[in-house]
């Protein structure tokens, strides 16, 4: 059943993976040279020519590869399930995963070379070659591909199933692969209109306002295309693990379309220190951003809801004790349950930085990094690493190598993390000690950072260990000659609430006028004002 | 739909949490006075620096005005990988009002220990005003990839003790 399905969710998570552990591997070199052990030098003999291309290496191939691909194989696994209908043109997305690796070669090559060492973000006027640019646009374009063979699917099954919900999982799916479609055009036209012309030569100079601000049209609802795979693992398939149930599936519906709505009119909160954005609109992306919360809120009441009924049901009992009754030896729980312990923590930093006064404090500091690897590096890439402890022996149809080993490497996140991310947070708020800087070769670092950033490299280092037991049990199960005896399968929570639900949560034509709605009124005048003051007076530069 | 009555009830303050935290964050940034940067002039960056074009195209020495008793006006250009001038001096209790701009990539401006953190646009100019109440030494650091020698780009504000 679903083999082609499978060999497509195979392959994307194969390349997510080997792109984690290239990426991953910088990030202890990181912590290292930040208290005092320079491994760069030593490096600089096989090919790596900075800690910056590291870092830039680290940020493409973890927050963009890593994810898009787990994401991409991921859904394309669960949503021929959901439906129970294989996909509609399957060599749509064959076509899809060959453009998508075919612009992540496209892009690694030159950042291999140390020709495009302009970090994640690309600021220009930072000049990266070509190919970068044209690389990263294949693997959006690719992952856009993958979005039209799900609408196809999604669209057969409407018309099969007239008056019928859609099922939860795949309705979540669908919304979310809207959602990137809305959110890429905004990096789709910051490179195709503003950089690729620039970089070839073809125009002189570019205007930075105006190109980091398309790319944060893309920036923020990045994001939420990580978290909301995680969420949907969360609400639908975690509960059936624990044993429990679906708390309120009319609200996690809501919270989706919520999500498609409110994700990308709020990019300008990530540049609330421009000085070429008024101050008016920029509020109106905080609030809009504060709104964003409350999805967010929401998710934590029914997901926690939803184990509970898990862990009384297998005999937890008291306010707390349905806690301890959670299945905790099996790692696929663990890992996730404990990437929303620290999302719990990520939320409340990403509150801070939403708001418009105390993010001056920790604008580009290190608090930025120690808060996102507990989102991005924790909640979205924990879940991520507990969904592949069923996911892998489900497409592999073989048994995880070693659960304990997969404990462990749970376990040890969580703790590295805490550690890594603490030192951060506080090395940003009470130091200013600013983010994606070779801090070990610093002038200004002060010996007062030395207790943290011993912290931090201590962090570093577990979750470089947690690491490698994840490869390793990928590894170890991928290449186990024995196959399973009992075939695992996706779980899928049941909902507690037998009613459908509403016709008005079903419906795209409402959801989709509010999100289109929303984006013009917090870009279209914003927009229109920097485009017609735009001066492309900027030149390229390489300064690495 | 059926939305069980401690969900809805957690809801209510759930949204009330977020509204108040919002209404503290502009009310707050009205009461404080919280500047962000926000437009104020516009430059090329490629003719910014040449002498006669604009102040940042003074000598080093030249940036610094004061404007009258205890306000200061700096002038400070950014660039691969120094801030000139990079260092600054002024005596205690004085109001600085910071225009910085970059004559090549991004860069930041965060002086540390104080609420002025803008990000270094080429094109734009960035300002903002602070006043120096204690005596002692801020760095300005650059806290905006900048390329390989970015994590050298700093400078330092000395507030002298006038007595």
């Amino acid at each position: 059943m679903y083999a082609r399905e499978n060999k497509i969710a195979g392959w994307s998570l194969a390349v997510a993976m080997i792109a984690l552990f290239i990426g991953g591997s910088m990030g202890p070199l990181q912590k290292l040279n930040y208290a005092g052990v320079n491994l760069y030098d030593t490096l600089n003999d096989i090919g790596l020519a900075s800690y910056y291309q590291g870092l830039t290496l680290h940020a493409v191939l973890n927050a963009l590869v890593w994810t898009t691909f787990f994401i991409v194989g991921f859904f394309t696994f669960a949503l021929v399930r959901s439906l129970n209908m294989p996909l509609k043109m399957p060599w749509l997305n064959v076509a899809a995963l060959i453009v998508m690796v075919i612009g992540l070669i496209m892009a690694a090559i030159p950042i291999l070379l140390n020709l495009a060492t302009v970090l994640f973000t690309f600021y220009p006027p930072l000049q990266a070659n070509t190919f970068f640019y044209l690389g990263l646009t294949l693997v959006v374009i690719g992952s856009w591909m993958h979005g039209y063979g799900y609408y196809l699917t999604y669209w057969e099954w409407r018309k099969q199933n007239k008056g019928t919900r859609t099922p939860f999982i795949a309705l979540a799916i669908i919304i979310t692969m809207v959602m990137w479609q809305i959110a890429t055009l905004g990096v789709a036209i910051e490179i195709i209109f503003l950089i690729i012309p620039w970089s070839l030569g073809w125009v002189e100079g570019t205007d930075p306002t105006l190109a980091r601000t398309f790319f944060w049209f893309f920036g923020h609802p990045l994001v939420y295309f990580w978290l909301l795979p995680a969420y949907v693992s969360w609400y639908a398939m975690l509960p059936k693990q624990a044993g429990g149930k679906l708390f309120s599936e009319g609200l996690a519906r809501l919270v989706f379309w919520l999500f498609l709505a409110l994700s990308v009119p709020v990019g300008l909160h990530h540049q609330y220190l421009d000085p070429g954005v008024p101050a008016g609109w920029k509020a109106v992306h905080a609030m809009i951003t504060f709104a964003l919360f409350f999805p967010s809120m929401v998710t934590a009441f029914t997901v926690v809801a939803s184990l509970e009924v898990g862990g009384r049901a297998r005999g937890g009992t008291g306010l707390l004790g349905w806690i301890r009754a959670l299945p905790w030896g099996d790692p696929s729980v663990t890992a996730q349950l404990l990437a929303m312990i620290l999302f719990v923590f990520g939320g409340i930093g990403g509150l801070t930085n939403a708001s418009y006064n105390l993010n001056l404090v920790i604008h580009n500091t290190s608090w930025v990094p120690g808060h996102f690897h507990l989102t991005v590096g924790s909640a979205v890439t924990l879940t991520f690493m507990g969904i592949a402890y069923w996911l892998v022996p489900a497409i592999s149809g073989k048994n995880l190598w070693s659960r304990k080993v997969a404990l462990w490497q749970g376990w040890t996140w969580f703790v590295g993390m805490i550690l890594m991310s603490n030192g951060l947070h506080i090395l940003g708020l009470n130091f200013s000690m600013p983010r994606r800087t070779m801090i070990g070769a610093a002038p200004y670092a002060d010996p007062a950072w030395n207790p943290l950033l011993f912290e931090a490299m201590i962090g570093g280092l577990i979750l470089g260990v947690s690491g490698l037991l994840f490869y390793a049990n990928m590894l170890g199960t991928v290449l186990s000659r024995k196959k399973a005896e009992t075939p695992v399968e996706m779980p899928v929570a049941e909902s507690m609430d037998a009613t459908p639900a509403p016709a008005w949560l079903d419906s795209w034509k409402p959801w989709m006028a509010l999100t289109i709605v929303l984006i013009l009124i917090a870009y279209g005048p914003i927009l229109v004002d920097l485009i017609s003051s735009a001066q492309f007076t900027s030149p390229g530069f390489t300064p690495w | 739909m059926h939305i069980d009555r401690t969900e809805r009830t957690y809801m209510i303050i759930a949204g009330a949490l977020i509204a108040v935290f919002f209404g503290l964050v502009v009310v707050s940034s009205l009461a404080y006075g919280i500047q962000v940067p926000a437009p104020e002039a516009r430059v090329d960056p490629q003719t910014v620096a040449t002498p006669g074009n604009s102040p940042w195209g003074d000598p080093i020495d030249e940036r610094v005005r004061e404007l009258a008793p205890g306000q200061y006006e700096a002038f400070i250009l950014a660039q691969t990988w120094v801030f000139l001038p990079n260092v600054i001096e002024v005596p205690v209790g004085s109001t600085v009002t910071f225009q910085v701009t970059s004559k090549d990539v991004q860069h930041g401006f965060n002086l540390s220990g104080t609420n002025i953190n803008m990000m270094i646009i080429p094109g734009q100019v960035s300002k903002l005003t602070a006043t120096f109440n204690e005596p002692g030494e801020y760095a300005f650091i650059c806290n905006e990839y900048c390329g390989i020698g970015h994590q050298t780009m700093f400078g330092r504000l000395i507030v002298t003790d006038e007595g």
